[in-house]
Parts: C-alpha cells; structure tokens; sequence
C-alpha cells in the first residue's frame, strides 16, 4: 500500500506543474458558456409584452414580492452544515495518514468522533431537524 | 507535456463531453420510454437521433428573456456557474492510463471543492428570479445539496483510508486486486444516494419539483441560460456516474479483450443509465424527509463505516 503512496509523490514531483491545465480547463469552460449565452441572447428574438413583466407562476394572481423572510429552518440546516464540514474536514488529513499513525491515531479519531456524536445527538434531541415543531 | 498538448487533451476532453451531455437528452427519453412502455423520440432522424440536434437549435432561438423584476447580473452569473464547475471538475477524472487533464495530488479535495461551488448556481439563480416559488426552490437545493455534501465527503474516506491518497489515478491502481465496491459497499451506497442528491436528479428533484414548484429555481429561465442548467445537469450525472466508476469500480481495469478507455466509458454508462433508472421507477419524498433520512440514517451509517475501515485495516495490517 506504500508504494502507492510514494507513486503518488513521484508521479509528479511539481504538483502544481497541474495547475497549468486546469486553468486552461476553466479558459475554455467559460469561453464555451459565455458564448453559448452571448450567441442565443443575439438570435434570440425580443418581444416585450406586458404579460413578461410579472412573475411567471402558473396564472395565478402574484402577490407581493419574493424579497421576504424565510423559513428559519432551512437556515438551521446550513448551520449545521458548517459545523460538521469544518469537524468532517479533521478526517481527511488523519484519513490519507492513518496507516502510519496506527492504534494510537485511530483511538485519538475514536475520541474525535465521539465528541462529533454528542453533539450530533445534542441537536437531535434539540429538534433541530424536526419540520413540524 | 509541452502546453500544446494540453490544450489538445482539454479541447478533446470539452468536446467529447459537451456531445455527451447533448446525447444523454435522447439517450434518457429513450430509455425512458422503453422502461414506461412508450415509443420515446423516433421522428427526426434514425431512431430519432436528430431530436438532440433540433432541441440544441431550439434553444438557441428562444427569446433570452431577462425580467425586469429579477437582479439582472447574479441572473446572469447563475447558469454560467454551474456548466463551468461541472466542466472543470472532470479535470481529474483518469479516463485511461495516460489520459487525464491534470493528475492533481489532491484530486479528491478537487472534485468536492468543485461540488461545493456548484450550490451557488442554485442559489443564486433562484433569489435573483425573484419569483416565490424560485425562491422557494432555491432554499430546498441549497439545504439539501449542503447537507448531501457532508456525507459525500465522508463516505469517500474509506477510499482514502484504503488507497492512501487522494489522488484517482493511485486509487484507481490501488483496485487491481480487488474493486473497492466489495469492501466499502456502505460507501459506494452512500456516496451514489449523495451524488444524486447532490446533481438534484429524480428521486430528489425537490429544488425544481415540476409539479409543486413549476420549475423551481429556473422557472424565470429561457434560452440557452436555461440551456446551462440542461447541461449542468446531464454533465453531473456524467461527473458522478465516472467518480462512482473511478473510486469503486476499479476505473479504467478490467480484463484486456477490450481497451481501458471502453472499460471506463462502459462503466460510466451503466451508472448513467441507473440514474435514469431511477427517474423511471421512484417517486420523489418530502423536502423533510429527505433531511431527517440524510442527517438521521446515513451519517451514522458513514461514520460507523469508517471507524469499521479503519479498525479492520488496522488489524490486517498488524497480523
């Protein structure tokens, strides 16, 4: 299992001798998509009709205006998505290294995770990913 | 690798995938038609090839409709985010032993970082419409493609802790024995449920849910920019059938009668063709369902997973 990890050192001894290509990947990305928009909004024709001016919701009567609170609780799931990305992140440097850093790593990542767990339950039994309250 | 032979690996990469991404719009209604006993496209062309054709053309000349109502820049901006993130992120995919964009040596990182990006289209895309029901589908994409993100992420660990490395080209060869789906099953399993949640197909097309939301957080959307969002969406699917192929299914091996290339490319098209599968054959869940089932099942799930790895890893490496 070593050996690919020394593989993957000497593969490319200059890593960021990689960058070069994958910033001609993103040239080309957005010269592709900034044509492909800059060509349809010039073949494209352009009727301007009252009905265009109000908001596209199936016939309905629009009412107000989208610019209103929202729903609090989809604003507690990206908290929560912070907090456990920033904790998922510790995994993957001990994940790439775990070999070498044997039973006294993976009992320290054990410990990691439990505190991870009693914070997870912590917001389970807050209700936090309850819809209905 | 001189930069002219860059630049030709990257315009052959983009074009090839740009014909897939048109290609799958025939190939899904195909073979939707085949699993929902109908005909599907059979009018233009043979066996209706050319409808790929006649709906490019299509798009291109629909009116490119701005509301006047909508934040005109960020409207913009929107569609081209996630047709650029989708393409760079297939960068990194080893399609063959020598044929890959850029070997990164955190090629991982690179995919999920990408992904992670990639939730802006919606978001943005949908506030700016200023439209309710875009808004509405904003919100749902953002909390569930951000909440699908953490597992994806976590069920990928295994891999890493298995192959020592985040890069695909090494976790690729790292399977010559033995593919990493028959040891990590959990976390193929979790990380496909992820990819799908994450390219918001069927099942989990709850941001755009046709039939509660109009076309949630492209409703206000025409043309072509609609067009970026058509291609975003088939180039994940291709993104996430070739990282499911490349971490789990051994990649470009498998046996000689056939070059590694067409090992790679069959592989990827038997999982596109389960993501269209399950479009044909599941119903979508409630927005909280999909949140309680994500949170309450699979991260438990992924987390026992890799302490179970890593604990019986260990042992096998001490005996």
């Amino acid at each position: 299992m070593h050996i690919y990890l020394l593989q993957a050192v000497t593969q490319n001894p200059d890593s960021s001798y990689w960058y070069l290509p994958v910033g001609l990947q993103l040239l080309f990305a957005i010269a592709f998509v900034g044509l492909m928009m800059g060509v349809t909004h010039l073949l494209g024709p352009s009727r301007k009709t009252a009905d265009k001016l109000s908001n596209f919701e199936s016939g309905i009567e629009s009412v107000g205006n989208a610019r209103q609170p929202m729903a609090v609780k989809y604003f507690l799931v990206a908290i929560l998505f912070v907090l456990f990305d920033v904790e998922v992140i510790f995994f993957y440097p001990y994940a790439v290294n775990f070999k070498s850093l044997g039973w006294e790593g993976f009992l320290a990542v054990m410990m990691f995770v439990g505190f991870f767990l009693c914070g997870f339950i912590y917001i389970i039994k807050k209700g936090a990913l309850k819809w209905e309250d | 690798m001189s930069t002219a032979q860059h630049i030709w690996t990257v315009i052959g990469v983009l074009f090839v995938l740009l014909n897939i991404a048109a290609g799958l719009i025939w190939v899904e209604r195909r073979l939707l038609a085949l699993w929902q006993d109908r005909l599907g496209p059979n009018r233009a062309g043979p066996l209706g090839l050319l409808i790929v054709l006649a709906d490019t053309l299509k798009l291109f000349f629909k009116e490119d409709w701005i509301p006047p109502f909508a934040s005109k820049a960020i409207f913009v901006v929107a569609p081209a985010i996630v047709a650029g993130t989708v393409l760079i992120s297939f960068v990194i995919i080893p399609f063959a032993p020598n044929i890959v964009v850029a070997d990164l040596n955190i090629g991982l990182l690179f995919f999920l970082a990408m992904s992670s990006i990639g939730v802006y289209s919606i978001v943005l895309g949908g506030w700016a419409s200023n439209n309710k029901y875009s808004l509405l589908g904003a919100l749902r994409g953002a909390s569930q493609m951000i909440a699908y993100e953490v597992f994806m992420g976590l069920s990928l660990m295994g891999v890493v802790m298995l192959s020592g490395s985040f890069n695909l080209g090494a976790i690729v060869e790292a399977q010559r024995d033995l593919w990493f789906v028959v040891t990590q099953p959990v976390g193929f399993l979790v990380f496909f449920i992820a990819g799908v949640a994450e390219t918001h197909r069927l099942p989990f097309d709850i941001p755009e849910a046709e039939s509660e939301l109009i076309a949630g957080f492209h409703a206000e959307y025409s043309g072509m920019k609609f067009g970026m969002f058509f291609i975003g969406e088939y180039l994940g699917i291709t993104l996430i059938s070739a990282m499911t192929v490349t971490l789990f299914f051994g990649g470009w091996l498998g046996p000689s009668f056939l070059p590694p290339l067409v090992w790679f490319i069959l592989k990827t098209f038997f999982f596109i063709g389960v993501f269209i599968l399950l479009r044909a054959s599941l119903p979508r869940p409630r927005y909280d369902q999909l949140i309680e089932y994500g949170w309450k099942v699979l991260l438990p799930l992924v987390l026992a997973n890799l302490m179970i790895t890593g604990a019986v890893a260990l042992y096998l490496k001490d005996s």
